[in-house]
């Protein structure tokens, strides 16, 4: 199986989804959708890292573990993003960034 | 025979402790007191001052046949490099010790005088306070050693004039005289401390006695480099005689010494005729030996300076009315006389004719003049006005004061025997071997004094029958003693041989009178009586005939030939509206604008580069990743 | 203890008294003994100077103490005082003192007051003791950083602007300063060896004339900023126009010294030969600022506008003093900063107290003030004759060595700028005489002035100090102007070797 998919497929699958979400936290206003654009950014990075452990050093778990600890991290700030922002939604009744501009000059 | 002349300290000492005395603890005294402590000082001071002209003329041996320069006293005072060094001393020579007399002499009576004449005044210790540190001002000043020391003292009378002028001090004009006569001084006295620098400079020395030594290596020095004709000795003269200039009233100096008459009376007999005026003549005097051989032609300077000072001043008093202010311009004539003498004056023995004959008259000057001032005084007090034209008949209810006035115009009209004939009679003499137009000059100024003179005397005692409100009465004894006693100096000290005592070098020699001129001087000084006599005496019509024929010299002399103007233009137009103000102005908004221009550019470069603290999340993440793929971009294929 | 140390440590501890008061009336109590104490340490250093002196001592610096801070970069809490830095000691602690008399009746905040104003005190002092560069700046900030809160808090008028404006243009001051400094460190071991701090060693050696070029101006601007040199004066007038009594009379009085003392002690004698290259430039803008701060003084309504133009032009002298590079002109420059140091005070203080009572400083505001409030009237009045240099009082000593050892330079270019700088004495003679004319003489203006009362106990301690101090420098120079003339002696030959003239 691992033969079938060339290392490319999953760096250009990673690459995708990275610029989508790159191009998703700059466009979307919604504060959930950055989040989700977030979160898609790390999960491009986590395939590569999956990869590059699979491709390169086979006999090694570095990327493995490095890819659990950041759905880890994921989950914590997801769980904390979303505090945040519910928090300003208490305040502001949106989550529109365009409209939590306070900590400007 | 001794020539310890140690106590000779006291004599400035005395006055200067009365100052502090009266000063710090004045309005706890009892006026009349403190009053009686400065006068009792006073009178020290007046004893110790003839029995030193006493001990120093007749029981002190001459050296050489000559008098002899004594030090009586000297210390460093402060020490500006290892050769400058400002000394405080007391140098006794026959000019000092003539003008320890006079102004002993004056301040006595004027404190005695003043007993009567201020009373009731407010502030009475304060007045004592001021004439006491006058007193040691001026005595400070005739026994300086050294020029720099001279320049303190001169200083300090300065600023003891000003605070007298503006005795009355909630009067707007004293207070306006006092500003003007200090400040017109100070600016003398600019020159007086240019004149020093160039002088000391020059000669390495601020001491009277090498500086002013004939044979002396300073005065050989002298003949430096040349600036605009002029060698630098002359030039620095020339700033020093601008000092003397400044106090003794010389055009175009002089404006602030009619204004000064704004003072008490007494101040004006004591410092505005007799003492302090002076001053500028007894500088010239005492560096008559510079003057005369390093740089005659800064002689020449004083010489027209004073002729012209004299008979400008005395065209002007021909048309004055205030009583105070005719004495004041007949003061700045007769001082120019003396500066004539100076700069007429050769060097030694009979040459030195006109130095002496100008230290004659400045002593009998400062006697009748401040009888003058004094008897006007007298005037004033019993009729409670300055003006003339308020006064007359007046000869009824003032005897005492009446005779002495009169002795003291006789006197100055240069009538003989009266002292100030030979004096006077002496610098013409000087005169006329020197410069015939200085002569001529001087021989007017000697009619038109006479004229002006009785012009007001008969005002004021003669003339019309004038109402008072109150009958004038006779000053009480306080006042009218120092009157007469001046007076009788006024008559009899003309006979002191001063050729004698008072010579440029020291060596007396024999004085006589030449009468092939004083005589004609005589003759023109009665002629000026008689004019006055005719259109004075009884109140005719004629005065105003005269002024109408000469209308526009009149108005301008009226008007003090519109020297004050010329002056108020200067200091209000161009100081205060042509140079301050504009460097008020440049100062806040081109200086201090360019400081806050600095800060303001800086705020506003910070208000443009703010916008990029947006608060917007997506902004800064854009700027973000372009960045890295920027750098990632520069890696990639530029390093290569 | 080092008694030099003490002269830091005294107000310190003072502080640190006031913080556990709660009191007003304590607070005023502790720092007037503290600062009485620090007179007295003062007078007894003066004493202890001048018989060591006469002991025959004739090392350059007296007192030195030195104690490693820093190692490895060579900084040392170096202190020791010469006659120069004795008589500015001497000064600092007759302004403060009457300083503290003079804020006497300050309510708002009173205890953070005194403690800005002793620090403000402590930092003075420890910027004249220093022999080491970096303390010598570290105690600089020290005293110009509590100015900012003593004119923002306690000031009057426009205070944020002019608390703000002075205190960046003195910092401004201050950077130059630091890389003049550190300019001069860096090329304190010209042929290798170990970098110094140290003043005394620093004039043993000759910084490389390329170097010296380049920080001289440096350090002499960043200096003349507070020593007031024009164009960098601006500050002046509107800082003490809003500053407090007490604020004024010690930053005329004391802190623009700093600016002329560091500017010779520092820039003058450890760059020499870029100071002669470059004398005429700072020359000429002194001389200008002499005349050009008396005539700015004349038109002037606000009495303390008056006050900080005639600063500009007094210490426009001072900075010129020194700039003619010999021993009676520096000496002059000493005097003028003592005796202008005093009769500033004295002047802020009586404005102080006028403002106190009429509640204006505008003086066609006022007339006639001498016969309500003759004691003011008349200290008022000797202060004026101070500062247009009667003899008897200090300014004319000052003045005068001052032009006399400007004129012994031969040379047109400089006794031409001496002649303008003596013209100055006749401008003053004008703005002052204007004031106390327009101020104390004539009738009475507004019928409320007839109710005022005269001098306080305390501002009659204040006043009466300052005079005494005037007028004993103005009667006995002798005394003072050789104890400053004699500690010259190795700043003028360093300065020699630079300029044979």
């Amino acid at each position: 199986m691992n033969n079938g998919i060339p290392l490319q497929y999953f760096l250009i699958l990673a690459s995708i989804m990275f610029f989508v979400g790159i191009y998703g936290f700059l466009t979307r206003r919604n504060l959930i959708g950055i989040l989700m654009s977030v979160e898609l950014i790390l999960n491009s990075v986590n395939i590569n890292f999956l990869a590059f452990n699979r491709y390169l050093y086979p006999d090694r778990l570095e990327g493995l573990f490095f890819s659990l600890f950041i759905i880890a991290v994921a989950a914590a700030e997801a769980a904390v993003a979303i505090a945040i922002i519910i928090n300003i939604y208490r305040r502001f009744s949106t989550v529109n960034v365009e409209h939590v501009n306070e900590m400007r000059f | 025979m001794t020539t310890d002349f140690g106590y000779a300290l006291l004599i400035p000492l005395i006055p200067l402790l009365m100052f502090l005395l009266l000063g710090l603890a004045g309005n706890q005294l009892k006026a009349r007191l403190s009053g009686l402590l400065g006068t009792i000082g006073l009178g020290v001071v007046f004893v110790l001052s003839y029995y030193t002209a006493y001990k120093y003329f007749f029981a002190t041996e001459k050296i050489a046949g000559a008098f002899s320069k004594i030090t009586a006293f000297d210390m460093v005072w402060l020490r500006f490099s290892d050769s400058l060094h400002i000394n405080m001393g007391i140098l006794l020579d026959p000019i000092s010790v003539m003008m320890l007399v006079v102004i002993s002499t004056v301040s006595f009576m004027v404190h005695i005088y003043s007993l009567g004449y201020m009373k009731g005044e407010v502030g009475f210790e304060r007045f004592y306070a001021f004439l006491s540190l006058f007193s040691f001002s001026m005595l400070g000043l005739v026994l300086a050693n050294n020029i720099f020391q001279m320049y303190i003292f001169w200083e300090l009378v300065g600023v003891s004039s000003f605070l007298l002028i503006g005795f009355y001090y909630q009067r707007p004009t004293a207070v306006l005289a006092s500003k003007k006569a200090f400040i017109v001084t100070r600016f003398a006295d600019l020159g007086f401390l240019i004149g020093i620098l160039l002088l000391s400079f020059n000669t390495g020395t601020f001491d009277f006695s090498i500086l002013c030594d004939p044979q002396g290596a300073a005065i050989a020095t002298g003949s430096g480099a040349a600036f605009l004709g002029l060698s630098v000795m002359t030039w620095s003269l020339i700033f020093v005689f601008m000092g003397g200039a400044g106090k003794s009233a010389m055009f175009p100096l002089h404006i602030w010494l009619p204004d000064a008459m704004e003072g008490p009376t007494p101040v004006s007999a004591l410092i505005h005729a007799a003492t302090m005026v002076v001053a500028g003549v007894y500088l010239v005097a005492r560096l008559f030996p510079v003057y005369i051989i390093s740089a005659p032609d800064a002689l020449v300077v004083v010489a027209y300076i004073g002729a012209f000072s004299s008979i400008f001043a005395a065209v002007i008093a021909c048309t004055q009315t205030d009583i105070k202010r005719v004495l004041a311009y007949s003061t700045m004539s007769q001082i120019g006389l003396m500066m004539v003498g100076l700069g007429v004056s050769g060097y030694g023995g009979h040459e030195g004719l006109g130095y002496m004959a100008s230290m004659f008259h400045l002593f009998t000057h400062a006697m009748f003049k401040a009888l003058l001032f004094l008897g006007a005084g007298a005037i004033i007090h019993a009729v409670h006005s300055n003006h003339m034209t308020e006064m007359g008949g007046l000869r009824k209810y003032l005897p005492i004061t009446h005779i002495t006035f009169l002795i003291a115009c006789l006197t100055i009209a240069g009538i003989p025997p009266f002292s100030a004939f030979f004096s006077k009679d002496e610098i013409l003499v000087a005169a006329w071997h020197h410069d015939k137009l200085i002569f001529a000059v001087e021989y007017i100024v000697a009619g038109l004094t006479a004229f002006y003179m009785f012009r007001l005397y008969f005002n004021i005692f003669w003339g019309k029958e004038t109402h008072y409100h109150h009958t004038p009465h006779e000053a009480p004894a306080v006042m009218t003693i120092p009157l007469i006693f001046l007076a009788f100096l006024s008559v009899f000290s003309g006979f002191i041989p001063f050729s004698k005592l008072v010579t440029t070098d020291g060596i007396p020699f024999e004085g006589h009178i030449d009468w092939s001129l004083a005589l004609p001087s005589v003759f023109i000084g009665l002629v000026g009586i008689i004019i006055a006599m005719v259109m004075y005496k009884k109140e005719t019509s004629l005065p105003d005939k005269v002024a109408a024929t000469f209308k526009h010299g009149y108005k301008w002399a009226f008007n003090k030939f519109y020297m004050d103007e010329v002056y108020m233009f200067v200091t209000k137009k161009i100081i205060f509206a042509y140079i301050s103000t504009p460097v008020a102005w440049f100062d806040r908004h081109i200086v201090d604008g360019s400081m806050n221009g600095i800060s303001r550019l800086t705020n506003a470069f910070s208000f443009r580069i703010r916008e990029f603290q947006s608060g917007q999340l997506q902004k800064y993440g854009f700027v973000f990743i372009s960045g890295v793929l920027l750098l990632t971009f520069l890696m990639v294929y530029l390093w290569n | 203890m080092n008694i030099l140390s003490l002269l830091v440590l005294i107000p310190l501890l003072t502080i640190a008294g006031i913080l556990f008061l709660k009191d007003t009336q304590k607070t005023r109590l502790v720092s007037a003994i503290g600062m009485g104490i620090q007179l007295i340490v003062a007078a007894v250093l003066v004493f202890m100077y001048l018989s060591e002196r006469k002991a025959g001592n004739t090392d350059e610096m007296l007192f030195v103490r030195s104690y490693e801070w820093f190692k490895s970069l060579n900084i040392y809490y170096t202190v020791g005082v010469d006659g120069i830095s004795v008589a500015m000691i001497a000064l600092t602690s007759i302004v403060v003192i009457a300083g503290i008399f003079a804020s006497w009746q300050v309510e708002n905040l009173t205890r953070e007051f005194f403690i800005s104003l002793i620090l403000l005190s402590s930092g003075v002092f420890g910027f004249f003791i220093s022999l080491d560069l970096f303390t010598m700046f570290l105690f600089y900030e020290v005293a110009v950083i509590p100015m900012y809160l003593l004119i923002g808090i306690w000031g009057s008028g426009p205070k944020e602007y002019s608390a703000m404006k002075l205190t960046l243009m003195l910092m401004g001051g201050s950077a130059l300063l630091l890389v003049g400094i550190l300019g001069i460190y860096f090329n304190s071991a010209p042929g290798g060896g170990e970098l110094s701090f140290n003043i005394l060693e620093i004039s043993k050696i000759q910084i490389p004339i390329e170097a010296q070029r380049f920080f001289f101006p440096l350090t002499f601007v960043g200096f003349g900023v507070l020593g007031a040199l024009f164009p960098f004066h601006t500050w002046s007038p509107d800082g003490h126009a809003s500053a407090p009594t007490a604020v004024s009379m010690l930053h005329a009085g004391v802190l623009m010294k700093l600016g002329g003392y560091g500017a010779f002690r520092v820039a003058m004698f450890l760059m020499p030969e870029a100071a002669d290259e470059m004398a005429w430039i700072f020359i000429i803008l002194t001389s200008v600022s002499v005349v050009y701060g008396a005539f700015g003084a004349i038109v002037q309504k606000d009495l303390k506008y008056i006050n900080a133009y005639s600063s500009v032009s007094h210490c426009g002298l001072v900075l010129f003093a020194i700039l003619m590079m010999n021993k009676t002109a520096m000496t002059g420059a000493i005097l003028q900063m003592i005796s202008h140091g005093l009769m500033t005070a004295l002047f802020f203080a009586l404005i102080g107290m006028i403002y106190g009572r009429t509640h204006t400083r505008l003086i066609h505001e006022m007339g006639g003030l001498m016969k309500v409030i003759p004691f003011l009237g008349v200290v008022y009045v000797i202060a004026g004759l101070a500062s247009l240099g009667l003899p008897g009082l200090s300014g004319f000593v000052a003045e005068m060595t001052i032009f006399f050892g400007a004129f012994e330079h031969t040379d047109p270019f400089h006794r031409i700028a001496t002649l303008v700088a003596v013209s100055s004495i006749v401008i003053t003679a004008v703005y002052i005489l204007r004031v106390v004319g327009t101020l104390l003489l004539g009738p009475i203006k507004n019928d409320h002035f007839n109710h005022l009362e005269d001098a306080t106990w305390f501002e009659r301690i204040s006043t009466i100090t300052l005079v005494v101090a005037v007028a004993a420098i103005g009667v006995a120079p002798y005394w003072l102007s050789t104890m400053i003339g004699d500690s010259m002696l190795p700043i003028v030959n360093k300065l020699l070797t630079a300029n044979p003239f």
